[in-house]
């Protein structure tokens, strides 16, 4: 451990032919996409308050929480809230109330909430108070969807501008179809949807698009160096000369991110649980998705035809962007 | 590739000395109070703390500046004997409406009304378009960049009124600023319960004295007699009192207000001085009222109306309701730092009390070091020695990533913590290229060095690559984002140049000086 190594992911000389599987790999993706989007609709996301505006307060009871004491304190005020829920510790509760008419009335509801506590649940401590209002909230989403957006589109040209337009579509389209298992996996399994859910959502993207440039790195680097192999055997061998280190770095930010989600408290595992499906969903599309678009985009554009004639060195045209 | 000059070793480890340094400051607390501790900031959501976002009333800034206009109208031609049918403010299309009854007299109203035009302070073009059409109808409508100038002016003053009411309060280090066009972003460190400020924030405390009409009831029903309002009563629920239009005394004329306790009553009350333009007034009033009823209104509600007994000349004064401690206390603080030019709410909040602050950063540095230890553990375990270079890179890196937050200034929040998890992990990427690299070079059947050198050079594109367009998606995060979500896109962003840095420099310096030491064979990777 100290000085040689002491364990290998994957055995040197391994000759995956994963090109085999690449409409297999597409179908299963497409259909599991297809899922998510439906599951987008119906049930549809767990929109938490960033994005649907209301009010969300934490509160800490002397001792385990007495839920019919906090309903009937609230309802003692006619305040209809959305749920009064354990969270976390079992001396600590959630109050939701949904979205209020007017920004005035969504803080008059946080005051009335807290007077209710007071007297009617003496010991209560407030340790949270989240309050958005309906313009705010109606913002937060449009920036929210926007930056992903953007995002994508920046690594778009990216990808165009270091590769080819064949790279970059593939990249693109894979990180989409990664994006929406990922909003399938928060429909699924209820997480709240929240500013912090974009941020994991851009961090598994740019954590995807690593992974798809590395392999595609390789790709475009064999494409100089084997200048008559057949794409698909190519793409296979980049594949799997990679994948020591895709695996191997799949494992480590899988690793560092497991204790967030086991003990990262509340109001962060649910972060780093997307971070974890992430990371399995962009591992495993760089070499499903990603690389079967790319022989199919690439097939004849890419490379010649491979049953062709030696091509005079002369003649022949750059097939990979030269590099700056 | 692998041969590293003097002065380039020197500045390697300079500068990873000085990220060091810079990063230690976040692990104790300070030895001495003179050495320059500076530490990463905590974000409210780990500290505790409140966030509020306010927005100006703009509606409520233009209406008032149209209520001013329609006042100078009224005023110049009263002046130049022009009488007029109606006189309208039309704030949905920014601006006063007036209908001559003599529609000849127009050019001669236009001429007075020009007086009232003043040059806008930062372009010297008017402030405003007067227009006559041949019904006798009169327009004057505000430019777009005169009443643009106005609610930047009404933010700005706003900002200067709430930082002195917060002050009042005793809250340490509050952080007021401006938030794009009409929005206020307010933050309290420590303050896990805001109310009481917002109860400060909420409240225009615009103060007016004015006399009652004595004559008009508001009892009977129907709309006040012209040049009157009916006012609500602070205290009496549901009793309203007429009240003069014309404002006799504004609160802009206090100079000083401090609650204390009459000697007669010993009521809780709130004492108050003029300056000498207020003091002349008041005296002026009170002298020529002497037994009728003044009434002192704050934000349209009628604290007290007392009867006058003698004319007030020393300018001071004494407002009595039914007050406590508290409500005086705070009246004084709303009149001490005057009254805010529009209405503001609160349209977003977010508080987070001290304890739970305590928890987040306690579960926080758990799940931060048992994912480094994996990640070390994990290094070790599969690439041995080479494992253990990209270990010492982590370290430094961690230590470089706090540095240079810590020297930004930046805020470190819960999000924050995740990303300095994700940025480990993502920094070994580098090295499990580099080391994956080396090793398939020295199957192909490279000497150790031309492994080394090939193994480096080869592996940096890749690097280069996979790092930058991490690099784009969260600079987009940090432009788009808000919050806890902007310190998360922060901290991801510094990760990425430190361990840039560490993995491509300081590994490679390390793995050159390991190999000229040892000169092996062969490479244990």
């Amino acid at each position: 451990m100290f000085v040689k190594p002491r364990f290998r992911l994957v055995r040197d000389g391994t000759r995956i032919r994963f090109m085999r599987g690449r409409y297999l790999g597409l179908l299963v993706s497409a259909i599991l996409s297809t899922a998510s989007v439906i599951l987008f609709f119906y049930p549809g996301l767990n929109l938490g308050i960033d994005f649907s505006g209301g009010v969300v307060m934490e509160v800490r009871t002397q001792g385990p929480a007495d839920f019919a004491q906090i309903h009937a304190a609230l309802s003692a005020d006619h305040i209809p809230d959305q749920g009064v829920q354990r969270f976390g510790d079992p001396s600590e509760v959630l109050i939701r109330l949904g979205a209020q008419p007017s920004e005035q009335s969504t803080q008059a509801a946080v005051a009335r909430v807290r007077a209710a506590l007071e007297k009617g649940v003496p010991g209560a401590k407030i340790e949270r108070t989240d309050a958005v209002g309906a313009s705010v909230s109606a913002e937060l989403f449009r920036n929210g969807l926007l930056a992903l957006g953007i995002s994508l589109l920046m690594i778009l040209v990216y990808i165009w501008f270091r590769f080819e337009w064949q790279f970059a579509v593939g990249a693109v389209v894979t990180l989409i179809l990664d994006i929406t298992k990922a909003i399938g996996f928060l429909a699924l399994t209820r997480i709240e949807f929240d500013l912090v859910m974009v941020a994991a959502i851009l961090t598994v993207l740019g954590y995807s698009t690593n992974d798809k440039v590395v392999v595609y790195d390789r790709v475009r680097e064999n494409l100089r160096k084997y200048k008559t192999m057949p794409l698909r055997e190519l793409i296979d061998m980049s594949i799997n000369e990679t994948l020591n280190r895709t695996l191997g770095t799949s494992m480590t930010v899988f690793l560092a991110s497991l204790p967030l989600a086991l003990f990262g408290g509340e109001s962060i595992s649910g972060f780093a649980w997307v971070m974890l499906f992430g990371i399995v969903v962009g591992t495993s599309s760089s070499i499903f998705i990603a690389a079967p678009i790319l022989l199919l985009l690439g097939e004849h554009r890419l490379r010649r035809d491979a049953a062709a004639p030696v091509i005079p060195p002369s003649s022949a045209k750059p097939v990979t962007a030269s590099r700056p | 590739m692998m041969y590293f000059s003097r002065m380039k070793t020197t500045l390697i480890l300079g500068v990873c000395l000085l990220g060091l340094l810079l990063g230690v400051p976040n692990l104790f607390p300070a030895p001495a109070s003179w050495m320059p501790w500076r530490t990463v900031h905590l974000g409210l959501d780990l500290r505790g703390g409140s966030y509020l976002l306010l927005e100006v009333d703009m509606n409520a800034v233009l209406k008032e500046r149209l209520d001013s206009l329609a006042d100078g109208v009224r005023q110049s031609l009263r002046d130049k004997q022009i009488f007029y049918q109606s006189l309208e403010p039309q704030p949905d299309k920014t601006r006063v409406l007036l209908r001559l009854r003599d529609a000849g007299k127009a050019d001669a109203a236009v001429a007075a009304l020009r007086s009232l035009i003043s040059p806008d302070a930062s372009t010297g073009l008017p402030d405003m378009a007067i227009a006559a059409q041949p019904d006798g109808s009169i327009t004057l409508t505000l430019s777009a960049t005169a009443l643009a100038a106005r609610a930047t002016g009404a933010v700005d003053q706003s900002i200067e009124i709430i930082r002195r009411r917060i002050d009042e309060t005793g809250v340490v280090d509050p952080q007021i600023t401006r938030q794009g066009q009409n929005r206020i972003v307010v933050q309290l460190p420590g303050v896990g319960d805001p109310d009481r400020i917002k109860q400060l924030i909420g409240k225009t405390a615009h103060m007016t004295f004015r006399l009652v009409d004595e004559t008009a009831n508001p009892s009977l029903g129907g709309p006040p007699p012209p040049g009157d309002d009916f006012l609500p009563m602070q205290d009496r629920a549901g009793e309203k009192i007429a009240v003069r239009k014309r404002i006799d005394v504004d609160g802009a004329d206090l100079t000083d207000a401090r609650a204390g306790t009459s000697p007669e009553s010993g009521q809780w009350v709130v004492n108050f001085a003029f300056n000498s333009v207020g003091a002349r007034r008041f005296a002026d009033i009170s002298r020529a009222n002497v037994n009728h009823r003044f009434a002192i209104v704050l934000d349209d509600k009628v604290i007290s109306a007392p009867v006058i007994r003698e004319a007030i000349t020393g300018g001071r004064g004494q407002i009595s309701g039914s007050f406590d401690a508290q409500t005086a206390n705070d009246l004084s603080v709303l009149l001490r730092a005057g009254a805010l030019p529009a209405p503001l709410t609160v349209v977003e909040q977010r508080s987070v009390g001290p304890e739970l602050g305590a928890d987040s950063i306690r579960a926080g540095a758990i799940s931060l070091t048992a994912g480094f230890l994996f990640v070390i553990f994990f290094m070790a375990f599969f690439y041995g020695l080479f494992g253990w270079f990209a270990n010492l890179a982590l370290v430094i890196n961690l230590f470089m990533m706090l540095g240079i937050m810590s020297l930004l200034q930046a805020t470190l929040t819960l999000p924050g913590m995740a990303g300095i998890l994700l940025t480990l992990g993502m920094a070994v990427d580098a090295n499990i290229l580099i080391n994956e690299r080396i090793r398939e070079e020295q199957k192909l059947g490279r000497p150790p060095l031309a492994a080394l050198e090939h193994g480096f050079s080869r592996a940096y594109s890749t690097i280069f690559d996979s790092n930058a367009t991490a690099f784009l998606a969260h600079v987009m995060l940090f432009v788009f984002g808000s919050g806890p979500v902007k310190g998360f896109a922060v901290t991801i962003t510094v990760g990425i140049a430190t361990s840039l840095f560490t993995a491509w420099m300081l590994t490679r310096l390390l793995v050159s000086r390991w190999y000229i030491a040892t000169r092996p064979k062969l490479l244990p990777v």
